[in-house]
């Protein structure tokens, strides 16, 4: 079988989740060896050679043919809000706005010109991205006798997915890693719902990275459950990381490493902390990374008087990353929203105990862990008093969460896609 | 007599360096030298040096019609020690003059005196003692506290430890319909004279001077010497303080700040009938007019004039109360480098930097911060504090 996949990202130039997922999927598959042509916006020339890369920016489109017409016409509307960015906190908003200020004056503006050079990037220029991509998506899909069946990741390739399918006649499977409720709460952007609604309602068959992502998908985007399949996200190296850097502070550390944003739920970590620091003045709690809530945590730590036990690293990268899951104690994720949520699995692998909120796709699959209602900010601090003092549950936590982390391989995951696949094309003649 | 008084402030604090979370438990070196040095060398070289040698020719020159008076903090002094020995030299000679007086301050340009009476005194005896150390034997009479901050309790301290007088702002909302030309006196203590800061004419030389946007621009000295003049000639002290940095560095020499002071003794000394005086001059000159009352902590910072550029967020006072609370820790313990860090800690500059004010004053402050936002300066400020407070803690064990 051959596999058609568009997505977004892949490492290593990725921003977020969904490029590592695409990795571990794409990875998985080889492992099966089913042959995948994988499409991305850009490439930079430096991916692990997995798949049959093709990069979009190098397409010609043939303004001959008249059905991609249509397409343009349908998504040119999604333009209108050109200030619309759903996934950028305001640093990366800023830098990429600079660079398109300041670098891209020599693209050719033109829908009539024959390539476009994508950024690959979550910027201003998002959307317009998105409807050029599904345009670079037709125009591979001419070639139908390339491959059997098409594969769209996240609502940025959905388009491309779709056009795909009216092009060639193959069937289409969208993978949902993330839907605009997640990332927005209530107040979604109306654009991007559509697009994922599109999508949905276009594709044969529908993979959720969760029950809880699934659950959305049914009752948010009104499709029928029959037509959506759970594959959980896995690990790519289920090894335990022995790290030779060492905690400098006697006390005990409590970590929340992500991004400091409404879906994260970073206020309800920063709530907790100030009961558990009540209770016990030999904690550390840090909060590591970045993101438009960050000011009003600090503002919120300080206004808590607890400054001294509460810290802020910034942004980490490379080992930054490693080191802090090393030190710490304790590891949480109160996220509000979380189809999946791959932090914790690394937290296990570093051997740290993790609390998770019930309502993260993650909690579906890591039984040896605390869960807990993001809201419910009593609990999380029992949770993390008892981890921190409690040795028995923190050690049988340890033991059975890096057993657990051995099953979740991304080849199971693919051999599941598979039959996926064979389902769907069994339908479809 | 009619006269002029001239103060320059010199500071520079000890500025942090990037002190990350990791760094906590194993790196005891929060300063960055790098950047203090460059800063100090750059100041030097735009300011101190020529400025330096400018009033010391204007000195020469007028033979004891022209002077001066400077605070040099101790942070400044300890930089200016290791870094800019030249400039150390030029200040030495400024003073061997003896038309230049140096002012006593905390040691660390600290706040202590809104917090801790005996911190404050320690600050005030260590700045004294390392004034005389490096002045030749020199010992200040006047004293001035950081940043202007002033209250009739401030004020009653100072005179417990026997100065003659205070420096402080003239601020609007203290005096009301009184002028800050004349003598006052604290209103617990009266035998210490308040000097208070004429504002309005300081301000037009340290920030409005290049302003090409002002009405009266270009300042030049005629029109000043006109603007003296015209002050009611009852009116007996014109008090001009400043940073030092105008000269050279907020003012660039491009703006013809030099010029301006070069021109400027000539001027006030054959076209009014102004004098200059050092503050303890003035101070034993002039009698009181009256007491002056300021219950509430003054500044010269800002338009409100009050303490709010370095207290008063939460992210200050959180930093502010737990440096505090280490107070009896540190002064119990006998490690020279704790009781230097925590100096150099209660430095007022890392408050400032915090300071969210925003609007019509946030430019002055992000002029001088090292930090993008106050954020920043409240994570690594407090990163560095945590470390403090483990070395602390633990020598107590």
């Amino acid at each position: 079988m051959k596999v058609l996949m568009f997505g977004w990202e892949f490492p290593p130039h990725i921003s977020g989740g969904l490029g590592t997922a695409c990795y571990g999927l794409v990875k998985g598959m080889n492992h099966h060896n089913q042959e995948v042509i994988f499409v991305v916006p850009k490439l930079w020339g430096d991916e692990e050679p997995l798949a049959d890369f093709v990069n979009a920016s190098d397409i010609r489109i043939d303004y001959r043919e008249k059905r991609f017409k249509k397409f343009w016409k349908n998504l040119t509307y999604l333009e209108v809000s050109s200030f619309l960015v759903p996934y950028l906190g305001p640093e990366e908003f800023k830098k990429f706005t600079d660079y398109a200020i300041h670098d891209r004056t020599d693209v050719d503006e033109s829908i009539f010109s024959s390539k476009f050079e994508f950024s690959g990037k979550y910027g201003k220029n998002l959307l317009e991205e998105v409807s050029r991509y599904a345009l670079v998506a037709a125009q591979i899909a001419r070639d139908k006798d390339n491959f059997d069946i098409i594969h769209a990741h996240d609502w940025l390739a959905f388009p491309a997915g779709i056009a795909a399918k009216e092009i060639s006649g193959k069937p289409l499977v969208v993978h949902v890693h993330a839907t605009e409720f997640d990332r927005s709460g209530e107040t979604v952007n109306e654009p991007v719902y559509e697009i994922e609604r599109a999508g949905m309602q276009a594709a044969d068959h529908i993979v959720a990275v969760s029950q809880l992502t699934k659950n959305i998908i049914v009752r948010k985007y009104g499709i029928p459950a029959g037509k959506v399949t759970v594959l959980h996200n896995a690990v790519l190296d289920a090894s335990i990381i022995k790290s030779e850097y060492e905690k400098k502070v006697p006390e005990k550390i409590v970590t929340f490493l992500g991004r400091i944003t409404f879906q994260k739920g970073p206020e309800y970590f920063v709530e907790a902390a100030k009961k558990v620091i009540d209770r016990d003045p030999n904690v550390r709690f840090v909060m590591a990374g970045s993101g438009d809530l960050l000011n009003r945590m600090i503002d919120r730590v300080a206004e808590l008087r607890m400054g001294t036990r509460f810290h802020f690293t910034g942004f980490l990268k490379g080992d930054d990353v490693d080191h802090m899951y090393a030190i710490s104690d304790v590891y949480v994720m109160p996220s509000v929203s979380e189809p999946f949520g791959i932090a914790p699995l690394e937290a296990v692998r570093h051997n740290t105990p993790v609390i998770i909120s019930k309502q993260s796709g993650v909690a579906e699959v890591l039984l040896n862990a605390i869960k807990v209602d993001f809201w419910d900010v009593d609990s999380m601090a029992d949770a993390i008093f008892a981890l921190l003092h409690y040795d028995g549950i923190s050690r049988m936590f340890k033991e059975l969460g890096s057993e657990e982390l051995k099953k979740l391989k991304w080849e199971h995951v693919a051999a599941k896609l598979v039959t996926v696949y064979e389902k769907t094309l069994a339908e479809r003649s | 007599m009619r006269t002029i008084c001239f103060y320059f402030q010199v500071h520079q604090p000890f500025r942090l360096k990037p002190y990350r979370f990791f760094d906590i438990g194993e790196d005891h070196h929060y300063w960055d030298d790098f950047l203090n040095r460059n800063v100090i060398r750059k100041v030097a070289q735009k300011c101190y040096l020529p400025m330096n040698s400018l009033l010391l020719e204007l000195i020469q020159q007028y033979q004891g019609k022209f002077k001066v008076a400077f605070s040099l903090s101790g942070t400044f002094l300890d930089q200016m020690e290791a870094y800019a020995p030249d400039v150390l030299e030029s200040f030495q000679k400024l003073v061997a003059t003896g038309q230049v007086e140096l002012l006593n301050e905390t040691y660390t340009h600290s706040l202590a005196a809104l917090k801790s009476k005996e911190e404050f005194q320690r600050l005030v005896k260590k700045h004294q003692e390392r004034i005389k150390e490096l002045f030749d034997g020199y010992t200040p009479k006047i004293f001035r506290n950081t940043e202007l901050i002033y209250s009739d309790q401030i004020g009653a301290m100072v005179a417990e430890l026997g100065y003659e007088a205070v420096l402080t702002e003239g601020a609007k909302h203290v005096l009301g319909w009184k002028s800050p030309n004349y003598v006052y006196s604290n209103a617990i203590e009266p035998k210490l004279k308040v000097l208070l800061k004429n504002f309005l004419l300081s301000d037009d030389i340290a920030f409005r001077f290049s302003n090409k946007t002002w009405n009266d621009y270009p300042l030049t000295t005629d029109k000043f010497v006109n603007w003296i003049n015209a002050i009611p000639k009852e009116e007996q002290v014109l008090n001009l303080f400043m940073d030092y940095e105008t000269f050279g560095e907020h003012q660039w020499a491009e703006t013809g700040i030099f010029e301006f002071m070069r021109h400027l003794p000539e001027a006030v000394l054959n076209q009014s009938n102004f004098t200059f005086s050092k503050p303890s001059e003035v101070a034993a000159a002039a009698t009181s007019v009256g007491k002056i009352h300021v219950p509430v902590p003054i500044s010269w910072a800002d338009e409100e004039r009050d303490l709010t550029a370095w207290l008063g967020n939460d992210m200050q006072d959180e930093a502010f109360d737990r440096l505090y609370e280490l107070e009896k820790l540190v002064t119990d313990s006998d490690d020279p480098e704790i009781k230097r860090d925590w100096g150099y800690l209660q430095t007022s500059d890392h408050f400032y930097y915090m300071c969210t004010k925003f609007f019509s004053d946030g430019s002055v402050h992000e002029y001088f911060s090292p930090y993008d936002t106050p954020y920043d300066a409240f994570i690594n400020y407090m990163n560095a504090l945590s470390d403090f407070m483990l070395r602390v803690k633990e020598k107590q064990a």
